[in-house]
């Protein structure tokens, strides 16, 4: 092997300190400062890390207008749920308490450049963004806030699919959701749906696809099943770039990709030509 | 013998072939003895399916016999019009859809189409339809609320096809749009699980104002195995997967997800499809006569559907978990 195709060893992760950010799509190494300036963006290659539900509701609304409501909903156990991790009540209270928010989702009201509007943001580590019992309530109601208080929804889904512990009456949730969709659009209100990464499962087959304008973050996964499942039942490799928001861009099932650092704008130019 | 749990019936089974071996050679004695055994047997069989575990209870469920869509459409509607197509792009064969009758009784009939022969289960994808079928559905149940006519819906599938065609052109979309037509729809609907129930795909045509199960059918988020092999980390944990996740038609019947439970003939459907077929006869033209003439009707329709939906899942303080 010649000196010019040596490797080097991946170094220590202790080896780096907490100043550098590792880019998980290209590997650069940026300044941790930079990085999040660009709002978790990397600045080498465009790769939009994931957001947690509260740094997604800062970026979108106007400071200090975020009113959140529905905290009162916390996980519920309705089957008594255990698996080979133990109960499923544990790790659920486990996750409320380490992530701050009662559920999956954090839902209020807010202003986008001085319009109000009713948001739903889900938080992928919240036991991966799935949607539950409790999900499906804070979103429902927040679709109910909207209807009451005359104002648009806005969803912000994140979400690897519907959260098997509480089984059949998560998938329930599905049903209620979109029947609250129903009522929205009954009421000629906006829903603007953005998807970010991942959106999968049950939740891009309910609500997530369903705005009347639906957009997604760059690079996001967007998509029913999973690729390996699809892998392995149609038995052929899929296309790299198979499920990204540019695919679904292609195929016609979102209407724009938009850069988390112009995603605000955009949200505001559309409620305006509705809202104002 | 279909099942490992029938086993203990086998000794009486080879006795009972034994004896009729025996009377069609003419012994007379054998009739006699068989009239018991065909009992006891009956009587045996009764109380297995009665002790089926979870597991056994998929397994029932996704018996290959078991009556299809396409046969409750023509065994036991007394018309059957089939009607095609999406009018996008496709004619899904794994969601079958037409106008039926039953005696006086006019419905709109959607059902997913597992096949029968090997052939059709290919071509019908074992029952899990593509884009296109909700698509289908979608447009049959819209022609069903123009027409005044109430929908039947017959679920059957392990879930939505996953497959690159399938995602191409929208699954997520496609289930998701037909949840949202179906909880706006303003006529009557009335949906049956009547074999496998499995996640997104089921639920994408059974948003019914009434909802009900056959004894032996399951319906469930994830399939036991694909839970097992997330949760447990091995696929081999599908019988605890299936008894965690509670899947039969009874833990549903609690759940308050369904409202109500057909029974199957003994031996479960298919032991005896006729009679199954006559049985979810019954329950349609019960449930639709009840449903015609009480259910309120138009918007109200809609909001009591929301209700029921609304009310699945409701958060209950006392239930919450501690943090």
């Amino acid at each position: 092997m010649g000196w010019f195709t040596k490797t080097t060893e991946p170094r220590e992760q202790a080896a780096l300190p907490d100043l550098w950010h590792v880019c998980p799509a290209c590997q650069a190494h940026v300044f941790k400062d930079e990085w999040e300036a660009a709002l978790k963006v990397c600045p080498k290659c465009g790769h939009h890390d994931r957001l947690s539900a509260r740094e997604r509701i800062g970026l979108l609304v106007d400071p200090g207008s975020f009113r959140e409501f529905g905290t009162e909903i916390l996980p519920s156990d309705p089957l008594a749920f255990s698996d080979a991790k133990g109960p499923y009540a544990a790790k659920a209270a486990a996750a409320v308490k380490k992530l701050g928010t009662s559920e999956s989702v954090v839902v209020g009201s807010g202003n986008v450049e001085g319009v109000r509007i009713v948001l739903a943001v889900m938080d992928f580590r919240f036991l991966g963004g799935s949607l539950s019992t409790g999900c499906g309530e804070k979103i429902a109601l927040a679709i109910q806030h909207a209807i009451d208080f005359n104002r648009a929804f806005v969803m912000v889904s994140a979400s690897g699919g519907a959260r098997m512990h509480e089984g059949i009456l998560s998938l329930m949730q599905m049903a209620k959701t979109c029947a609250a969709l129903q009522r929205l659009e009954k009421a000629g209100l906006p829903y603007i749906s953005i998807l970010t990464d991942p959106t999968t499962g049950g939740v891009s087959a309910s609500y997530a696809l369903l705005g009347d304008v639906n957009l997604a973050e760059p690079g996001t996964l967007i998509g029913f099943a999973g690729r390996r499942v699809i892998e392995t039942t149609i038995k052929q490799k899929l296309p790299d770039d198979f499920q990204t928001a540019e695919y679904q861009l292609e195929h016609g099932f979102v209407d724009a990709i938009v850069p988390r650092k112009e995603l605000k704008a955009r949200l505001a130019q559309l409620l305006a030509f509705r809202m104002k | 013998m279909d099942f490992d749990f029938e086993k203990p019936l086998q000794p009486l089974r080879d006795k009972i072939d034994a004896l009729v071996a025996k009377s069609r050679r003419g012994d007379p004695t054998a009739e006699a003895a068989l009239a018991g055994l065909r009992k006891q047997l009956a009587k045996e069989s009764a109380s297995l399916y009665a002790r089926l575990t979870p597991w056994e209870t998929v397994q029932v469920a996704r018996h290959p016999g078991r009556p299809t869509a396409r046969q409750y459409a023509e065994k036991m509607c007394d018309e059957f019009v089939e009607l095609h197509g999406d009018r996008v792009c496709a004619d899904d064969p794994a969601i079958l859809g037409g106008l039926a009758r039953i005696g006086k009784t006019r419905f709109l009939l959607l059902g997913h189409q597992k096949g029968t022969t090997t052939e059709e289960r290919i071509a019908c994808r074992f029952g899990m339809a593509n884009p296109d079928g909700y698509r289908k559905a979608d447009r049959l149940m819209k022609l069903a609320e123009k027409w005044g006519l109430p929908v039947v819906t017959l679920v059957d599938t392990a879930g939505a096809y996953p497959g690159l065609e399938a995602e191409a052109r929208g699954q997520g979309e496609a289930i998701g749009r037909s949840l949202l037509v179906m909880a706006g729809l303003k006529t009557p609907i009335l949906s049956i699980v009547t074999g496998e129930g499995g996640s997104g795909g089921a639920l994408g045509i059974a948003l019914g104002d009434r909802v009900l199960m056959l004894q032996f059918a399951v319906y469930s988020v994830i399939s036991p195995e694909g839970c097992a092999s997330i949760l447990w980390r091995d696929g081999a944990k599908a019988p605890e997967a299936a008894a965690a996740l509670r899947i039969t038609a009874k833990d549903l019947l609690r759940l308050g997800v369904v409202d109500g439970i057909v029974p199957e003939p003994e031996g479960a459907a298919h032991a005896n499809p006729d009679r199954a077929i006559a049985l979810v006869r019954k329950a349609i033209l019960d449930n639709l006569a009840d449903m015609m003439a009480n259910a309120p009707v138009g918007d109200r329709l809609v909001e009591e559907r929301f209700r029921k939906f609304s009310a699945m899942g409701k958060f209950d303080p006392k239930k919450a978990v501690k943090a």
